[in-house]
């Protein structure tokens, strides 16, 4: 086959879309099985109270009711925390409050109804008795002894100080510095808004003990093992997971939740399926948040403009208990990050894990890496400025060179593969950076300001090996399954222990593995999601499904092939080594006519009527590929704004990308990933914010309030690639669900930054509100 | 998000739906376009024991020209307005205006007599229609009265509505060829409303000149010091920026409270 043909790399429309546009995909809420109740949860209204009574009688009583359980009735194994970090505290979370609600939305109490209607006006009919207890939000000042206490056995609310580097190596370089820059910054609170709501519908069965749960997982298997194993206590095997069309993770569905237990434990109890569907307003409370860092970081320069030192203190608001990854986000997700594209020399991170009374948090797209590209990319542009460079001179200087890797950073990664000069420097001719900087200069002299802003980030997917995580504290592999199955008629169902929630799998794993046979991708089939026929696998997040799902199919095709050539060589009576497989057939070396099929072994595999000696029937491969270690994508993003000073309103003028992902199985399905994670990106960096106020309650909690990008507000955005193959993985892909994302965040920050450079503003927390940027230009013109 | 249990009117004609309202009283809502009630409801914000459907009422809804004014109906949609070739002719003022409000669905959807009988503190309408000087007629068991403007908007989400009227027309004044009018608005950026919104309409020799602004307090008020600023003045940069700073002292401004946002 020649390369232009190759459906690895080609812009193939994604085969699941139909089904998803024509509305007839199957999501959770779809599931319609006979006798279904309907629940509703009875949830906090308080950020912070002791409950002193839950009356359930006249809720009991309503009309159409099946039952309501509370937190004495349901019994179970707290929720988990899957990361275990040295001398953490996990308070335990209970399904249904204990005694005690931590955060507005913690559910009390489980209503269970014919219908959805009913069981919405009997929770209204449930009457819990609350004594208020003062709220602590912010999570510094959570950190204190003075602090209002959630748990008694966690001082202070906190749950894990954690540090990676040498702090000492990074305290000398500070005293070398001719330059230091320092900033408090903060990554707020953000609410990922997955458009289809968490949901979930438990099916249990008295007869056989089984159970069956749909739900909106991003990672079926570890829902299961957790649910079964450590919240329920029942036999892992006899519970199926069943996340079908998932519209949405983002992170907020990797975490195991409370209503998830409780319509399995009520399904039990009253041997009736139970459903639950969020409503928009208990996502907005109780879907697990992301980001909320509050952040001390300080940069320490040579005369010349070369990096010494990085040195890192943030408290990382945990919410009020710790959500599934809660631990692992603002911890090795974070710290590893902090070297950036640069040689950096020394670099200290301390982190304080600090629970307060706000909604848990987890991760949410990129989880703990936006945040470390978002100071260390703002430092960047804050120090070009002490030291009077360009940035884009100052991020050259210190790049890692593309002749030293892999590169041994100082805390922990070894970075696989990266060149990030051509990645800077194709976006700059994109953009046009120096035409750019001379309109600029034109502009302010007419009172116009344009701002343009740099991010050379990089990102780490696929997180690996398990070997390492376990040492570091992970309860779980970082490997990934995939079953090959061909059928005799040589049709193949690859079972992937993915989860496509909008990652389009069907259609890439479907194109990888019908590139490698060589045969159409009509016969290639993509299963996911379902415990019942899925091999184990640990699902999607990360950025990890190409570069460790991929490779596990692909390790499969290896030796499903491997197997095929043998079938073949027998049939052929020839040497093995004298096949070649191209074009879905195995043919003799110089005599192409002498060939067998891929469907006609596939046949004989089955039919077994004339296979090698002493070899089994069928073809069948299941592959559970470890990668060594993560990959990491990098590249440049280029933003172009214009500020109005007048009413602090930001207007993105341009925005340039320039990402490296190793190599491309699907470059349209790429492109939509860049597109969709810059936005997210631009969101954090100018609109969304999940607010508490100081009692607690969260005020942006309907979309009236939550400013979501809208496309009216965005320009259309340049996207090209260079292409550096990740040496890690069989197939030389890296991962592009997230780099967006990380990289946009701070591109517009700091464009943003730059157009106020003229009245001396040199930070605003983000989002960059209109409010204060305007109050910003006001505060410097004084 | 399911509302709670409520009785469904659709009553055939104004008189009708009067009757249901003196009958109702406050257990009942109106419903026309349904973008503030219906999220409301799901919400369980509001949770009226009835609610009256107007929408299949007849003649509640059009725009054309009446004895010198320009007569909306009630029911008009957001789109109708936007879109009407009269009013683009007419009152440009109008057609701006209601092409900013929230998106194309709701705009198909919501209603002029609804946004303004609702009194949103950010609604877009109410600054125009203040701007315009226009009228509202309302009508009640004793028939129709008109209500001036400048009288109608009483209060956060109040008006000088009685509890069996019914908003049932909007009449815009005729103001002379030459008049320049506009909306802007510094919308809230997730819900589109206004955080502040002015319509100012001119006319051409400036002697006459109205002023509304919505979204900076409880009420959209008349900028009654801006306007006087302005009136018989030649409008340069200059003269347009002193009136800007002729605040009206009594407009109690909100924008502090909103400034987490």
């Amino acid at each position: 086959m020649t390369t232009a043909t190759r459906l690895f790399g080609s812009a193939i429309k994604r085969r699941e879309d139909p089904r998803f546009i024509t509305g007839k995909g199957t999501y959770v809420d779809d599931v319609k099985l006979p006798g279904t109740t309907h629940a509703v949860f009875v949830r906090s209204p308080h950020a912070h109270a002791r409950i002193k009574s839950v009356n359930t009688a006249k809720a009991k009583s309503a009309p159409g009711i099946v039952a309501v359980f509370t937190g004495q009735d349901v019994q179970t194994g707290p929720l988990p925390c899957a990361w275990l970090l040295p001398g953490i505290k996990i308070p335990p979370r209970p399904v249904l409050a204990q005694g005690k609600v931590r955060y507005v939305g913690e559910p009390v109490a489980i209503v269970i109804a014919e219908s959805a209607y009913a069981a919405k006006d009997a929770a209204e009919l449930v009457d819990v008795q609350y004594e208020p207890l003062p709220a602590v939000v912010d999570c510094q000042k959570a950190h204190a002894k003075s602090a209002s206490q959630l748990f008694d056995d966690v001082p202070e609310n906190q749950s894990f100080d954690w540090s990676i580097g040498d702090k000492a190596k990074t305290d000398d370089a500070f005293k070398a510095a001719a330059v230091v820059v320092k900033q408090r910054l903060v990554n707020q609170r953000l609410i990922t808004n997955a458009i289809e709501p968490r949901a979930c519908a438990a099916s249990y069965a008295p007869a056989t003990g089984d159970l069956t749960l749909w739900v909106t997982s991003q990672n079926p298997h570890v829902a299961r093992l957790l649910i079964a194993a450590f919240v329920l206590g029942m036999p892992e095997h006899k519970m199926r997971v069943i996340a079908p069309d998932v519209g949405g993770g983002f992170g907020s569905k990797i975490p195991v939740y409370n209503e998830e237990v409780a319509v399995c434990w009520a399904s039990k109890a009253l041997g009736r399926p139970v459903k639950w569907t969020a409503e928009r307003r208990e996502s907005f409370l109780t879907d697990a948040h992301g980001r909320d860092h509050l952040t001390e970081a300080e940069m320490a320069f040579d005369r010349s403009g070369k990096i010494l030192g990085f040195r890192v203190a943030t408290h990382a608001n945990l919410g009020a208990y710790l959500s599934t990854m809660g631990s692992l986000v603002p911890s090795y997700l974070y710290g590893p990050l902090l070297s950036g594209v640069y040689t950096i020399p020394a670099i200290f991170c301390r982190v304080w894990g600090v629970l307060t009374n706000t909604a848990p948090t987890d991760a949410l797209r990129g989880a703990g890496r936006p945040e470390a590209t978002y100071m260390i990319e703002r430092l960047m542009d804050l120090a070009a400025r002490t030291l009077n460079m360009d940035p884009v001179e100052l991020r050259k200087k210190n790049f890692i060179p593309a002749d030293k890797f892999p590169y041994q950073t100082p805390v922990a990664f070894v970075y696989d593969s990266g060149n990030y000069g051509p990645a800077l420097d194709k976006a700059l001719e994109m953009v046009g950076y120096r035409k750019m900087r001379e309109e600029q200069e034109k502009a302010r002299k007419n009172g116009q300001y344009l701002g343009i802003g740099l991010s050379t980030y990089i990102e780490a997917c696929g997180p690996a090996p398990s070997s390492v995580a376990g040492a570091l504290g992970a309860q779980a592999g970082l490997w990934e399954s995939a079953l090959l199955r061909v059928h005799p008629t040589g049709m193949v169902t690859v079972f992937t222990g993915s989860h496509s929630h909008g990652q389009g799998h069907e259609t890439t794993f479907a194109q990888l593995v019908a590139d490698d046979l060589g045969i159409p991708m009509e016969q290639v089939e993509v299963v996911h999601g379902d415990t019942g026929s899925v091999p184990f696998g640990m699902g999607t997040y990360g950025s990890r499904s190409a570069a460790v799902g991929g490779s596990a199919i692909y390790t499969s095709l290896q030796k499903i092939k491997e197997k095929g050539r043998k079938i073949a060589a027998h049939l052929l009576e020839a040497a093995e080594g004298d096949l070649l497989y191209e074009g879905g057939k195995w043919s003799v070396k110089g005599s192409p006519d002498r060939a067998k099929a891929f469907g006609e072994v596939a046949l004989m595999a089955y039919l077994a009527h004339n296979l090698p000696q002493g070899m089994e029937p069928g073809l069948e491969v299941t592959s559970f590929y470890d990668p060594v270690n993560f990959t990491f994508p990098f590249g440049t993003h280029i933003a172009v704004v214009e500020v109005d000073p007048e009413t602090g309103h930001v207007k993105i003028l341009r925005y340039v990308a320039v990402d490296d992902v190793g190599k491309v199985i699907n470059p349209m399905i790429v492109d939509g990933m860049v597109h969709g994670g810059i936005t997210h990106g631009v969101g954090q960096a100018l609109w969304e914010w999940g607010a508490y106020d100081d009692q607690g309650q969260l005020l942006s909690a309907t979309m009236m309030d939550y400013a979501l990008p809208k496309a009216d507000q965005l320009p259309s955005y340049e996207t090209a690639r260079t292409v550096t193959p990740s040496p890690v993985n069989p197939i030389g892909v890296k991962g592009a669900g997230e780099t967006g994302t990380i990289a946009s965040t701070p591109a517009i920050a700091n464009a943003v930054l730059d157009a106020l450079a003229p009245f001396g503003v040199t930070h605003i927390d983000l989002p960059l509100t209109p409010s204060r940027i305007w109050q910003a230009v006001k505060a410097a013109k004084k | 998000m399911y509302p709670a249990q409520f009785e469904y009117h659709s009553p055939a004609s104004v008189q009708e739906a009067i009757s249901l309202l003196g009958r109702l009283k406050d257990d009942a809502k109106l419903l026309a376009g349904g973008h503030s009630l219906i999220p409301m409801m799901k919400l369980r914000l509001a949770q009226p024991k009835h609610v009256i459907d107007i929408r299949k009422i007849p003649g509640l809804s059009g725009i054309k020209e009446d004895g010198g004014a320009i007569a909306i109906g009630a029911l008009t949609t957001h789109y109708a307005v936007e879109s009407s070739s009269l009013l683009k002719q007419k009152c440009a003022l109008l057609t701006e205006t209601a092409g900013t409000i929230g998106d194309p669905q709701v705009r198909n959807m919501g209603t002029v007599g609804g946004s303004l009988a609702h009194a949103d503190p950010a609604a877009d309408y109410p600054a125009a229609a203040i701007a315009l000087g226009a009228e509202v007629v309302a009508e009640g068991p004793k028939g129709k009265r008109t209500i001036k403007v400048d009288d109608f908007f009483k209060g956060l989400l109040t008006t000088a509505l009685q509890p069996d009227e019914i908003l049932v027309e909007i009449r815009i004044p005729s103001w002379p060829v030459g008049t320049g009018m506009a909306y802007m608005k510094f919308p809230h950026p997730a819900s589109r409303f206004a955080v502040v919104g002015v319509a100012a309409v001119v006319t051409a020799d400036g002697k006459k000149v109205g002023v509304g602004i919505t979204g900076a307090g409880t009420k959209a008020v008349r900028a009654k010091g801006v306007e006087a600023a302005l009136s018989g003045k030649t409008l340069d940069a200059a003269a347009i920026k002193a009136a800007a700073e002729a605040r009206s002292p009594q407009q109690g401004f909100l924008a502090n409270e909103f400034s987490w946002r």
